[in-house]
Order: C-alpha cells, then sequence, then structure tokens
C-alpha cells in the first residue's frame, strides 16, 4: 500500500546546500506563503546578502548570521503525486545530534554533495548513519553544477568517488542526480543546461520512491507503556510494533515468560476485536492479569528473543566517551535495564569506517563501533533486520543520550 | 491506517509517555483549534479521564467566545481546570498598547511561571506545530527547560525514534509538544473527522474569519468566505497566506518570536 505522505531527511556536508535545496523545493512546488518570500528578501538584504533561499529553514538568528543551519528542522510541500515532509539536518560535526535527530524520523534521504568542493568528512559519514539506522531509499544530488558550467567529466569523478564508499557501505542508491539548487536545475522537471544527463529531475525521482508500509506480515509485538486504572479495572496500554493482536488470543509476556489471554481491546467509548501495528489501544487480560511497563506481549508461540547479551552496531556522540565494562543505562521499545559494553569489538572512524582499533578500551565522540552489551537481567529483544523498534537502543548516562545503535545479533 | 490516524496514534504515544515519565504533568489549554485538539486526544489516551489538570493562561484580553467556550467544555468533559492571571500585572494595568512584548511576557510567560512553581509542574504538555512558525520547526518532542524557563536552543538533546529524554536535573521541566508533527490543514481535516467543537471565531462571518485566535487585542481576522468545517479544509488547501499573519507578536520584527520563545513563551 502506497502511503500519502513521504518523510525525507536532506543530509550532508556543511555548505554543499541542503537548505537551500529546501527553499528551492518550497519555491518551485508553490509551497510558500506569500509574507515568508518577501521577509527573507528583506532579511537577506539587511545582512547585505542575495536572496538566500536557506533562511526559509534557517530560522535562528544565529544561524543566518553564521550561515549554517545548528538544529534540524522540518517543512512540508506537495506534488501532485503526494505530501512530503523535508527534514532538514546540519551539515556541520558539532551538531551530529541534532542529524540523528532528524534521520530517526525519516523514511528516505537525499544526500547532498557540492561538485565543485567533493566529498567530504560530513557526506561519508551521514551515509554511514542513513544506512545504519535503515533507511534504504537514497537519492544522491551533486550540486553547484552550474559553478562547474554543466561539465559532465568532473562530475563523473566525484560521482564515482561517491559510488565506492556506496559500495562499501552495500548500498544502491535509487537516483543518482546533476543539479544546481540555487538556479532551480534538474529540480522540478529535466533541464536543457544538463543534457547529457537522461534520468529524472530530483521531484520526478522522489515522486517514482515506493515505501513499503510497515504492516507486512510479522509476529505481534506490543510493548507496554503504562497501566491505568480506570473504573476499578485495570487497563494496559500501549503501541503494537508489529503484528495484529486479537480478543481471546493466547499471548506470552517477554522477559518474564508469563502466559495470558486477551479479554479485551479497548479505546475510548469503544471496544475493537483486533487491532494492528502502529495502534495505541488498551488491553484487559482474562482474570484481570496485568503487565509491567517494559513486558512484551506477544504470540504464544512466536515470541522475541530473550537475552542478557547481544551484539549491536553503536555511534557514539558525547564527549563522555564509552567505557569498557562501565555501567551504563539501556533503553530499547519501553524496557529500561542497567547494562555494561563488556566488549568493544571494533572501534571505526564514522567517516572512512576504517577500523581504528580491535578489543578497545573506549568509544569517543563520534566513532562508531561494533559492541557486545551484557545487561543487568535479560530483556526482550530482535534483530533491526527483522523489527525495527525492538532492535534498536540508546544509551544513556546520568541525563542525556549518549549513544544510539542497531541490534545486529541477539544471541551470543 | 490512514494518515490522519498514525498523527493520533504518535500523539498519543507522547502523551501517555510524559504522564508516565513524570506524572506531575499539566496540559495547556488556550481554548485554540491546536489545544482543543490536543485536549481530544488527550481524552482519548485515558479513556476520557484525564490525570491532571488543565490550565488556561488567561491575560483577561481573549474574546469572550473563548471564555465561553472554556466554561462549557471544561464543564461537559469534567476538566480539572486551572486558570492561571498574573493578577499582580493586570492591576499595575500591563496592556498591549504598552509594549507587546512585554504584555506577552509578564501576562503569558510569567503566569506560566508562576502557576508552575506553585504546583512544581515536571512537565507541560503544549499543542505547538512545526508549521506554524520556523522557531517552532526546531523543537523537539520533550524539550528540556531550565528554572528561569530558558531554552537552550543552541543546544539541543538528540531525541532518537521514540525513545524521548525523561530524565532531567531537579529544577528543570519538560515541554511536550505531542502534536509538533501536525499541520494546520490536518488539524482542520482531523476536526472534520472526529467533529471537534471550536471556538466559532474561526467560522467566517461578513467575509472575515480568524485563522488563529488568542488575545481579542493583537489578533486580526483574515479575508474568507469558510462558514464551516468543510470550507476551511478547502480554503486551506489552496491557500498561501500564513496561518499567524494576523498574530501581532509574530511581526514586529523578524526574531521576536525567537526572543519570547527563549525567555519561555510557548
Amino acid at each position: 500500500m502506497q502511503k500519502d505522505t513521504l518523510k525525507i531527511i536532506i543530509v550532508g556536508h556543511v555548505d554543499h546546500g541542503k537548505s537551500t535545496l529546501i527553499g528551492r523545493l518550497l519555491l518551485d512546488t508553490n509551497s510558500l506563503p506569500k509574507d515568508r518570500l518577501s521577509e527573507i528578501k528583506k532579511i537577506s538584504k539587511e545582512l547585505g546578502k542575495d536572496t538566500e533561499l536557506a533562511f526559509l529553514t534557517d530560522q535562528l538568528k544565529e544561524e543566518r548570521e553564521r550561515n549554517i543551519t545548528i538544529d534540524t528542522t522540518q517543512t512540508f510541500f506537495k506534488t501532485r503525486k503526494r505530501d512530503y515532509v523535508i527534514i532538514d539536518a546540519p551539515g556541520h560535526v558539532e551538531f551530529l545530534k541534532n542529524m540523528l535527530t532528524g534521520a530517526t524520523l525519516a523514511e528516505a534521504a537525499v544526500l547532498i554533495t557540492d561538485v565543485n568542493e567533493g566529498v567530504m568528512e560530513q557526506t561519508r559519514r551521514h551515509a554511514y548513519l542513513i544506512n545504519m539506522l535503515g533507511i534504504d531509499k537514497i537519492i544522491l544530488v551533486f550540486n553547484k553544477m552550474d559553478i562547474i558550467d554543466y561539465n559532465e567529466a568532473k562530475f563523473t569523478e566525484i560521482k564515482n568517488k561517491l559510488l565506492v564508499f556506496f559500495e562499501s557501505l552495500g548500498v544502491r542508491p535509487s537516483f543518482i542526480i546533476p543539479i544546481s539548487a540555487k538556479k532551480g536545475i534538474n529540480i522540478t522537471k529535466r533541464s536543457p543546461e544538463i543534457s547529457w544527463y537522461k534520468g529524472p529531475a530530483l521531484l520526478e525521482a522522489l515522486d517514482s520512491l515506493i515505501i513499503d508500509a510497515k504492516t507486512e506480515k510479522k509476529p505481534l509485538r506490543l510493548p507496554v507503556q503504562d497501566i491505568y486504572e480506570i473504573d476499578g479495572k485495570k487497563i494496559m496500554v500501549g503501541k503494537i510494533d508489529s503484528g495484529t493482536i486479537k480478543r481471546g488470543q493466547k499471548v506470552i509476556l517477554s522477559p518474564s515468560s508469563k502466559k495470558a489471554v486477551i479479554n479485551s481491546i479497548v479505546l475510548f467509548e469503544k471496544e475493537k476485536t483486533s487491532a494492528q501495528a502502529g495502534e495505541n489501544i488498551g488491553l484487559l487480560l482474562k482474570e484481570g492479569a496485568v503487565a509491567e511497563r517494559g513486558e512484551i506481549i506477544a504470540e504464544e508461540e512466536n515470541s522475541p528473543e530473550v537475552s542478557s547479551l547481544f551484539r549491536g552496531n553503536i555511534f557514539w556522540m558525547s564527549d563522555e566517551p564509552l567505557q569498557v565494562n562501565k555501567p551504563v543505562t539501556l533503553r530499547c521499545a519501553t524496557q529500561e535495564v542497567r547494562c555494561v559494553a563488556e566488549k568493544i569489538e571494533k572501534r571505526i572512524n564514522s567517516s572512512t569506517l576504517e577500523v581504528l582499533e580491535t578489543n578497545a578500551k573506549e568509544l569517543k565522540i563520534n566513532e562508531a563501533g561494533i559492541v557486545l552489551f551484557k545487561t543487568d537481567e535479560p530483556i526482550a529483544i530482535e534483530k533491526f533486520s527483522f523489527i525495527e523498534e525492538m532492535g534498536r537502543f540508546i544509551i544513556e548516562q546520568q541525563y542525556n543520550l549518549q549513544g544510539a545503535g542497531i541490534i545486529t545479533e541477539t544471541t551470543v | 491506517m490512514d494518515y490522519l490516524a498514525e498523527l493520533e496514534n504518535k500523539t498519543i504515544y507522547i502523551i501517555r509517555e510524559a504522564y508516565n515519565r513524570f506524572k506531575n504533568v499539566a496540559m495547556l489549554w488556550s481554548i485554540g483549534k491546536d489545544s482543543t485538539t490536543l485536549l481530544w486526544v488527550v481524552r482519548k489516551a485515558f479513556f476520557g479521564k484525564i490525570p491532571f489538570p488543565i490550565m488556561h493562561i488567561d491575560t483577561s484580553y481573549k474574546f469572550k467566545e473563548i471564555y465561553e467556550f472554556r466554561d462549557k467544555y471544561s464543564k461537559e468533559w469534567g476538566l480539572n481546570l486551572i486558570i492561571s492571571r498574573n493578577e499582580k500585572a493586570l492591576a499595575e494595568g500591563t496592556c498591549p498598547e504598552k509594549g507587546k512584548l512585554n504584555c506577552c511576557n509578564s501576562l503569558k510567560t510569567e503566569a506560566l511561571k508562576m502557576t508552575i512553581s506553585e504546583y512544581k509542574f515536571k512537565a507541560l504538555l503544549l499543542a505547538i506545530r512545526r508549521d506554524e512558525h520556523g522557531i517552532r520547526a526546531k523543537e523537539r518532542y520533550f524539550s528540556p527547560r531550565t528554572a528561569d524557563f530558558k531554552w537552550n536552543y543552541k543546544d539541543q538533546p538528540a531525541e532518537l525514534w521514540d525513545l524521548y529524554k525523561s530524565r532531567i536535573e531537579e529544577e528543570q521541566h519538560f515541554r511536550i509538544h505531542p502534536m509538533l508533527h501536525w499541520t494546520e490543514l490536518d488539524i482542520w481535516r482531523y476536526i472534520e473527522k472526529e467533529r471537534i467543537p471550536i471556538v466559532n471565531l474561526y467560522l467566517a462571518k461578513n467575509g472575515k474569519r480568524y485563522r488563529s485566535i488568542g488575545c481579542a487585542t493583537c489578533c486580526a481576522p483574515v479575508d474568507s468566505k469558510a462558514d464551516s468545517i468543510r470550507k476551511i479544509v478547502k480554503e486551506l488547501e489552496t491557500t498561501t497566506i500564513a496561518e499567524r499573519s494576523g498574530r501581532a507578536q509574530d511581526k514586529e520584527d523578524a526574531y521576536t518570536m525567537q526572543r519570547l520563545r527563549s525567555l519561555g513563551y510557548m
């Protein structure tokens, strides 16, 4: 089933034109309120600049004065085919956590590279992170073609460099498009300026992406979020991450392995006989049984892995390093447990993918790692490649989120 | 699942997460279309029994239709309503004519500060949306504020998937934004689908209607013939006029909203 809204993130190195491209998309799809454009013209003039399309999303005073994007933002446009949410992400290394914040909401990505400057540190790192997060629809655009006079040889050279990196990630981009965001070249339709390019323009490429709805046949996973007492009854609430739940169904709770039967599925002033992935529902179990927050409700014959040891790919974003055997908090679905990195098997440069060290003592900011985690108590998990919601996790220390990862092996 | 159901489900998850993590929560209800929609979803999230208070920040300059609507539905829906007013500033004659930035700041932000410290709320639910204003587009769903309400927009915490930040230092509180991902058009489509009651100022009368409501002193109507929810949806599908074009505090200069928000404005 095709969805009628697509969330795309625009990523790439600082100054390669992400915010300008978004401004261009808004302008060329007539998505701007009248007074927004005149506001941007006025402010650009006050700062002594030509009309700066990037100001449409770079809304903070500091962003406009420094000419960079600091935090992620979202805007909206539509084509005849569907509605889009565009997520703008900062390209500066200092703001990677903001880029990741945007990326976890996206269903597809546009990676922008300045053909003049070529493939840079964040170009590769963003590609790595987008791929790690499971976004498999990636469009490569090569921007500022106007500056190199629409030169095919130069474009091919830069494109091939990036494709080598994509090969090492094992990813095939959906489209590769030469553009000029500033001049509006190859944005809505193929432009005569680049006659040697025979593929679709960016908007045509976006419109042709097919994102599969996530409700395919997967086993039931419903993490318990909370328990409410309403009119003397205990109602468990939660969001179905995958599969379908039915009234009368026999279920198992993980990690406790308790068995239960679904008595009723309730909404406000409504009851349902079944519910599916994405729905937030209330549940009553037979004989008034309740599960705690963190337990995962699953089909009796197909429950998640329960393990206290797993392997994951992790990206570290805190100045304070991840250290072997130092207790941290792990959160996965609604579960929260103490855990340690028992082994940092590989410490990896997240931009070049170079393995910096095996059996490392710590993982530093902006590094990626392959890590063996050991939790204090067993938890219910899945491989990210099987059920994303149950296979992704974050690491917190004290008040702060410090790392994010995906589970690659549930039993070690 | 259709698009509106997806939006609603995400919002319910966030509301329940906020209540689970903080318990001492309140929701801000301006009686406008967005917060009335949020209130509608909050009622759904808790099966009609909202376990926390609903707060109205009353500047005393609101439209009379807003007060009437508030009193009618807070009774009908059995709300635990808190009315937050900066009586001291009102007694001193604070009003928009003496400076809009100061008026918004003392009658809204300062009033809110007083109520928060009185009730010791750890988290506040607000119905702001990303598409309303460029500054609001930079927000997180769970957004920490310092004790003096400062929003550190230059260094916000990462927020990945639906694993929201849930721990803060003692003196801080959270702004929770469950409607962040809705657009103005989504709100009206949802109001139409769910038949949510709204203040009639939004409907056109004599060729004018309000797109955004707040204080009677600082809101201007826009030209419109949309005298039904259906017609509002139709109108918004084609308009190029910004939603808050009738709101004075957005206009004073380009960064008024950024300054107000960094001081704790909603």
